[in-house]
């Protein structure tokens, strides 16, 4: 034997191994993929030898490759084949080319669970540790379900090295697998106290990574973490609990209170960066969460600030960032503190390392004022025409409009100068951001009144150099900008000094090359000029040929719009071509048209929130989801096609577009509705007024009155010629001020000389201007955006819907409910029921289930209300006396565990919680530490009694509810099993040995089905509908006496079926179960009903006596076949057959075990021959493992032991073994009648096929 | 926790690639080379830190790297890791590797992935931190390579007789990233124990 293995592996050596491939490679720079593509082929030559190891040395080549980017999934199917060899070395290679190339949707996993788990259990902790490893780079939600039990198990293994892979690979299960957080928490929460500290660190990470999510959840866990963090010397698990308490701070401020003491005296006493970066961040976290106001709040900030700027000045780059990053934290709610840095800041800005730059570009946010905006923002224009590459170019640009916009524009004091930043950026090349500078062109022009017409100006340039911008294809972002211009150009185009000039180049042939949605509003606004143009021509003495000539000019150029192929501007061109044609008639018979031309554009447009459509709050009795008329069929998808073109064309700056008209409602009406509405702002404490002027401006159509006065400053020229101004304005505004100041003091020493020697030591006001001498330039106006009336505030609008976590918010303090005690199973079958298309369209019919379920509700509420009074009561006398509240405690968890989401605050140990975190002393040194954590202990034992007693009381009270429940679940577990089965039939490809587990062969098994015809409606034909019924039968393995009958139901009619029933005649032995208060012969009611096409499946339970015998029942189903216009009863007859074999329960069995049982001697034997079967051997176990329900113990060459378990704890062995088409099988079972009859159905699943 | 490891060499090839998470093998050449092309232009003496790149996870993500001889060493993490922790980290990895190859050079890293795989994995697992004690993780490698060995037995010699045979012709093994040469300023965390 050896030496065959040796000669073997002398055969092999000139093989090529990794190192080969990898030296083949080097030495092939040139034909590296022609190289490669023989390698693959060479590897796929080896994949299809029988020899492991040559396997295994493909498989770990193949796992470079992959590194490489070559798709290797092919082989997907061979790396199984490695992993589930018996020697280590393999199985590492075949898990890590698991690990690096499964994922999800790799269909061959499902092959790997029994695998896995017997990875799991394996004497070998490296073993173990290697399926630990693997599983946690690609478990799915079907591992995650099937293995969490025996992860479960790992986590309290004898060696620490298993244990803290069990535990972190637990987060993994989680993510996948939400229902097991619940049973599986407790046991992590004792791994916080592991005595290995790898363990510890490694509970430590899974806890704090579920925190960070949902960190609610995890507020009472603060006491245990809190004594870890003052016990705990390694870093790695300091780090990882600051950052919890971090996330944990803002939900409770009274935390913060107990962290700062021993945070602040690590920061004083770590010589570790990392651990006092982590302290400053998470002080920081504290501060900002508690209301200001404490005393040594300062002081704090003060060590934070001055710890950052120590981080700061190091000459460690890492450090400087970090300590920046954390500065930008406290910017936020204490700016001032940070201002003082601004040197330090500044000149970071200069740092040679961009990410510096951009943390300190975050910083310079806060930092600006009115003063010093100007210059701040020049150093950064001087910065964007020095960096190099696009991505902090556009960074800059998006942080100067940030700091320039923010707080609505709060710090501009001079909007001509924004204006001209904003053109001035506009020359940067190759920006991605256009449409930003547009959208803040708009805003300014729209909102800023006074403005209006400098900015016109601007953008009048802007388009009459248009080429500038789109000459180069690189600049196909900032076109965006032209937009914009051309906007702005056509809406105020009564700022404009030559409209005509602008008109023109508005219409030149170089606009068609813009993009679709800029044109389109070139061409609208071309109309509102053209409107502007003809008021100005007609209004002057000049002939009447002057305005022909301009409609002429729209009549030449509009018909190159007309032919685009943006649907948007053709219909715009087109539309403006045929008004302007009529036009021209008009003006040859020497009709005045500008009045009515101009008409078409009157109006003011208001700014709109971007969240205004949202906020309009739906009026009481109006119910959107209701049809306002039936819908006729089939018209949804050209509904729904249009709906999305509309969206398409108005998505742009819809706020700015939307043109609030109020014609319907009546003058008195409006004036009315005002009167109210300003009352009850009036009244309103949260109602945010806005300053007077804009509410006018609301009031106003036309409002040409209330146009606020524009004091124009003589010392700002309206114009300034050449482009770059900016800096002309920085000037400017420089000598603007010294004026302003010298203006000032003129008048004080004015007032001075008039008041006399009062003022003298006031002399010398050479000190710093404050913010409130600045006078702005203009007196603008910032129209503020419109809201709807009573606008709902809400916050969850950036919340995303997607997010794995949001499965994983899971109350945690409640205890666990008898139910949860295991591990549950994933439900996803009543899903289905429920998103069954009929229930859209007609009323749900009462099915028995649902309507259990909304009586537990009721009584949920109602326990829900009771047990909150019970719990103030019970919080008041906690308060009063701490130890007497103790009593109470076995009654209130039970009231508490029925609510589906108590406050965190109900619980017992959040009592404990707010208890710790009021009356304990914060410890000053660890001793002392010892003092409260041991309180928590106590308080917690006391209402640890409280479970204990709970089952019973729970059983007592809703026995029937739990009971189902549960099985409900576990049949689920069962169902889905199946169903998987029965959904990859198509994909052919053996996934049925997922139950055996040797999958050494490669050819593809034929599908099989557990599914068998149950009836078929006879007249088909004549009645032109037809139910078919399928069922597959399956034992429950929770109850000693029950089998699960799933039944697929399948309408091939077209009409709706609906109304079905289905009914059994019991017998002696087997009977059909019915909900309570039902007789022993009504029918069951199906809780679905069929549209034609449509298949569902429903499940009903049987409770089963004596399962040694096959029985059969007979059965009937009603229902009601629906068509257009009439609706006819059918039934349907049917035989159930319950075999033996659907007794039988897959169990697992391990070889041990299984030889241990045989050993037993309380078996009694029996044997098979089936002759003739010519099928390999793989498939014939997998047909007994699918349709008996047995799974494969070992198998060596052509025999194999097989194991199963009937629902009544009946042990079941067969040993299997080949040879030249015959098969033989000795069987041995502790009940020889429930065998004989299991034979004789194995015996007829093989003559069938 | 952390979304990716990678590491390449100057020239952007990569020597070792560990993804947390499912990417198309296209996709994760992409990220690979999208995140070279960040590291690689920057300076050596600038911060480790760098905002994630637009393949993974956009901005929650940081890229931490380190920056050995020939090898860059890039940690993709999202905000839930302490960068210096993971500049530590990077740190332990790199000794450790020293250690189990005496004396690391990219050629140990080129011809040996599997190895680096498996110490990798003592270190961390699906994306958290498994274990950062360098003692303990040289520990388990070695016992686990040293069952490979008896496993290996007889049949394991004659392979690995002509594997050292193959090795003999091997160019000159160059030396070439010999981190006890370089000395690297490790942010001071003395006790990740």
């Amino acid at each position: 034997m050896a030496l065959k293995i040796v000669k073997g592996s002398i055969d092999r050596m000139f093989d090529k191994n990794l190192q080969d491939l990898v030296r083949g490679i080097r030495n092939h720079k040139e034909d590296e993929a022609k190289y490669i593509s023989t390698c693959i082929d060479e590897i796929k030559q080896e994949l299809k030898q029988d020899n492991i190891a040559v396997k295994a040395n493909a498989v770990c080549k193949l796992t470079y490759l992959q590194m490489l980017g070559y798709d290797v999934s092919w082989a997907a199917f061979n790396i199984v084949e490695v992993m589930s060899s018996s020697k280590f070395t393999y199985k590492r290679i075949g898990y890590l080319a698991a690990s690096q190339c499964f994922h999800e949707s790799t269909d061959v996993i499902m092959l790997t669970t029994n695998q896995i788990r017997k990875d799991l259990s394996s004497p070998n902790q490296y073993d173990t540790g290697v399926a630990l490893t693997g599983l946690s780079c690609f478990v799915t939600p079907d591992l995650a379900r099937d293995l969490a039990n025996d992860i479960m198990t790992l986590m309290s293994h004898t060696k620490p090295y298993i244990r803290k892979k069990a535990v972190l690979i637990m987060y993994k299960v989680f993510l996948k697998y939400p229902e097991s957080l619940r049973p599986a928490f407790p046991r992590l929460k004792e791994k916080l106290e592991d005595p290995d500290p790898g363990v510890q660190s490694a509970a430590v990470n899974v806890i704090c990574e579920l925190a960070r999510r949902n960190p609610k959840n995890y507020l009472s866990l603060a006491p245990l973490f809190f004594k870890l963090m003052t016990s705990s010397t390694n870093n790695w698990v300091l780090i990882k609990i600051i950052k919890l308490f971090g996330a944990l701070t803002p939900l409770e401020p009274r935390l913060g209170k107990k962290l700062i003491e021993p945070l602040t005296n690590l920061i004083h006493s770590t010589s570790a960066m990392s651990l006092l970066y982590e302290c400053v961040n998470t002080v920081i976290a504290v501060l900002i969460s508690l209301s200001s106001g404490m005393p040594n709040h300062s002081a704090s900030i003060q060590l934070c600030v001055q710890k950052l700027r120590i981080l700061i000045e190091d000459s460690d780059q890492n450090l400087k960032y970090l300590g920046l990053l954390a500065m930008s934290k406290i910017l936020k709610t204490h700016p001032k503190s940070v201002q003082s840095h601004k040197d330090l800041i500044l000149q970071c800005l200069d740092d040679k390392d961009e990410s510096i730059r951009l943390r300190a570009l975050d910083l310079l946010y806060g930092m600006v004022s009115k003063k010093n905006l100007m210059e701040i923002v020049k150093k950064l224009m001087l910065h964007v025409d020095k960096a190099e590459g696009t991505t902090y170019r556009d960074e800059l640009l998006t942080k100067i409009i940030d700091i320039c916009s923010q707080s609505n524009y709060q710090y501009i004091t001079n909007f001509e100068w924004y204006i001209s930043i904003l053109v001035e950026l506009t020359r940067l090349e190759g920006t991605r951001h256009g449409h930003l500078i547009a959208s803040q062109m708009l805003d300014v022009a729209i909102r800023v009144k006074a403005i209006r017409a400098f900015a016109v100006a601007q953008m009048a340039t802007l388009l009459d150099n248009a080429h500038l911008l789109t000459g180069n294809t690189q600049r196909n972002g900032i076109c965006e900008v032209l937009y914009a211009a051309a906007w702005i150009c056509g809406e105020f185009s009564e700022h404009l000094e030559e409209p005509m000039a602008t008109l023109e180049a508005m219409l030149r042939p170089k606009v068609a090359t813009l993009p679709g949605h800029i044109q389109a509003v070139y061409v609208q606004n071309a109309a509102k000029l053209f409107a502007t143009v003809l008021r100005g021509q007609e209004g002057a003495p000049a002939d009447s040929t002057v305005a022909q000539e301009t409609s002429q000019l729209l009549i030449d150029r509009l018909p190159l719009f007309v032919q685009s192929s943006n649907l948007e501007v053709q219909e715009r061109a087109s539309c403006i071509l045929q008004l302007v044609k009529y036009i021209q008639k008009l003006q040859q018979k020497d009709v005045e048209v500008a009045e009515e031309v101009t008409a078409l554009f009157a109006g003011e447009l208001n700014p709109v929130a971007p969240k205004a459509q949202k906020k309009v709050p739906v009026p009481e009795g109006l119910d959107l989801d209701v049809w306002i008329n039936e819908p006729p069929s089939g018209s949804e998808s050209e509904d729904e096609g249009r709906k999305s073109k509309g969206k398409a064309v108005f998505a742009k700056d819809e706020s700015r577009h939307t043109k609030p008209r109020y014609t319907e409602v009546d003058e008195k009406e409006l004036a009315k509705r005002r009167e109210v509405r300003k009352a009850e702002q009036a009244n309103n404490p949260f109602y945010i007024k806005a300053s007077p002027s804009s509410q006018k401006v609301y009031q106003d159509g036309v409002g040409v009155e209330h146009i606020p006065v524009v004091q124009i400053d003589l010392s700002v020229p309206l114009k300034v010629p050449g482009m770059p101004m900016s800096d002309q304005y920085v000037k400017l505004e420089e000598e603007r001020r010294e004026r302003n100041k010298a203006d000032k003091k003129k008048k004080k020493d004015k007032k001075k000389r008039e008041k006399g020697e009062k003022g003298r030591r006031r002399r010398g006001d050479s000190g710093p201007e404050s913010e409130e001498d600045i006078t702005p330039a203009h007196m603008v106006d910032i129209v503020t955006e419109e809201m709807p009336e009573n606008a709902l505030p809400s916050d969850d609008d950036d919340k995303d819907p997607n997010d794995p976590h949001k499965a994983l918010n899971i109350d945690l303090d409640k205890p666990l409910a008898d139910s949860e005690k295991k591990l549950p199973v994933r439900s996803h079958r009543p899903d289905e029921v429920l998103k069954s298309p009929m229930e859209d369209r007609q009323v749900v019919e009462v099915v028995p289930e649902p309507k259990k379920k909304t009586g537990k509700e009721k009584k949920e509420k109602k326990d829900r209300k009771k047990s909150k009074e019970k719990k103030k009561k019970h919080k008041q006398e906690e308060e009063e006396d701490l130890m007497g509240a103790g009593s109470e405690e076995p009654v209130q968890p039970e009231e508490t565990k029925e609510v589906a989401a108590p406050p965190p605050a109900s619980t017992p140990e959040a009592s404990d919680l707010d208890f710790w975190l009021s009356n304990a002393p914060v410890p000053s040194n660890p001793q002392a530490a010892a003092a409260p954590a041991s309180t928590p202990r106590t308080a917690s034992g006391m209402a640890a009694v409280a479970p204990d007693s709970e089952p019973e009381e729970a059983k007592d009270t809703e026995p029937e509810e739990t009971k189902s429940s549960t099985h409900k679940k576990k049949k689920q577990k069962k169902e889905k099993k199946k169903k998987k089965h029965h959904h990859n039939h198509s994909d052919g490809a053996g996934d049925e040995s997922v139950q055996n587990g040797t999958v050494e062969e490669e050819e593809p098994l034929p599908p099989m089905s557990n599914y068998a015809l149950l009836a078929e409606n006879s007249y088909i034909k004549m009645m032109k509908q037809d139910a078919d019924k399928v069922c597959d039968i399956q034992g429950n393995l929770q109850d000693g006496s029950q089998v699960v009958v799933s039944v697929i139901f399948e309408n091939k009619c077209d009409s709706f079926i609906k109304s079905m029933e289905f009914n059994v005649l019991d017998s002696l032995n087997s009977k059909l179960q019915r909900p309570d208060g039902a007789g022993p012969h009504d029918g069951l009611i199906v809780p679905f009903q069929l549209p034609p096409g449509i298949s569902n499946e429903a499940r009903f339970i049987f409770s089963v006596q004596n399962i040694v015998m096959p029985q059969k029942l007979k059965g009937t189903l009603t229902f009601i076949v629906k068509t257009d216009d009439s609706s006819t009863h059918e039934k349907l007859d049917f035989k159930l057959h319950f075999t033996c074999t659907s007794y039988l329960i897959t169990t697992p069995c391990y070889s041990d075990a299984y030889s241990k049982l045989l050993e037993s001697g309380d078996l009694k034997g029996c044997s098979l021959k089936l002759e003739g079967v010519n099928q390999p051997f793989h498939h014939l176990l997998a047909r007994i493992c699918f349709h008996h329900h047995f799974s494969v113990v070992e198998r060596i060459d052509s025999c194999a032991s097989m194991y199963s378990r009937s629902i009544q704890g009946h042990h079941m062995c067969l040993l299997v073994k080949t040879a030249d088409q015959t098969v033989s099988i000795d069987a041995k079972c502790d009940e020889p009648g429930l065998l004989g009859n299991v034979l004789d159905e194995i015996k007829l699943t093989f003559s069938q096929c | 926790m952390i979304k990716a490891i990678l590491i390449f060499n100057n020239h952007g090839k990569p020597r070792l690639s560990k993804f947390y998470e499912h990417y198309s093998e296209d996709t994760e050449q992409q990220i690979i080379r999208e995140t070279f092309h960040l590291v690689s232009k920057r300076d050596e003496n600038v911060c480790n830190f760098l905002e994630g790149g637009m393949l993974i996870g956009g901005s929650e993500n940081k890229l931490i790297y380190r920056h050995y001889a020939t090898l860059y060493f890039v940690f993709c993490v999202d905000s839930s890791e302490s960068e210096l922790g993971i500049l530590g980290l990077i740190q332990v990895f790199v000794e450790t590797l020293d250690k189990c190859f005496e004396n690391v050079c990219e050629l140990d890293l080129i011809f040996h992935v599997d190895k680096v795989h498996n110490i990798l994995a003592e270190m961390v697992m699906g994306g958290m931190v498994l274990e950062t004690n360098m003692n303990e993780i040289i520990t388990q490698v070695d016992a686990q390579n040293k069952m490979e060995k008896s496993e290996a037995g007889i049949a394991g010699a004659p392979a690995r007789a002509v594997s050292a045979v193959k090795n003999m012709n091997l160019p000159e093994m160059p030396r070439n990233i010999n981190i006890g040469d370089i000395s690297i300023k490790v942010p001071n965390l003395p006790s990740f124990k």
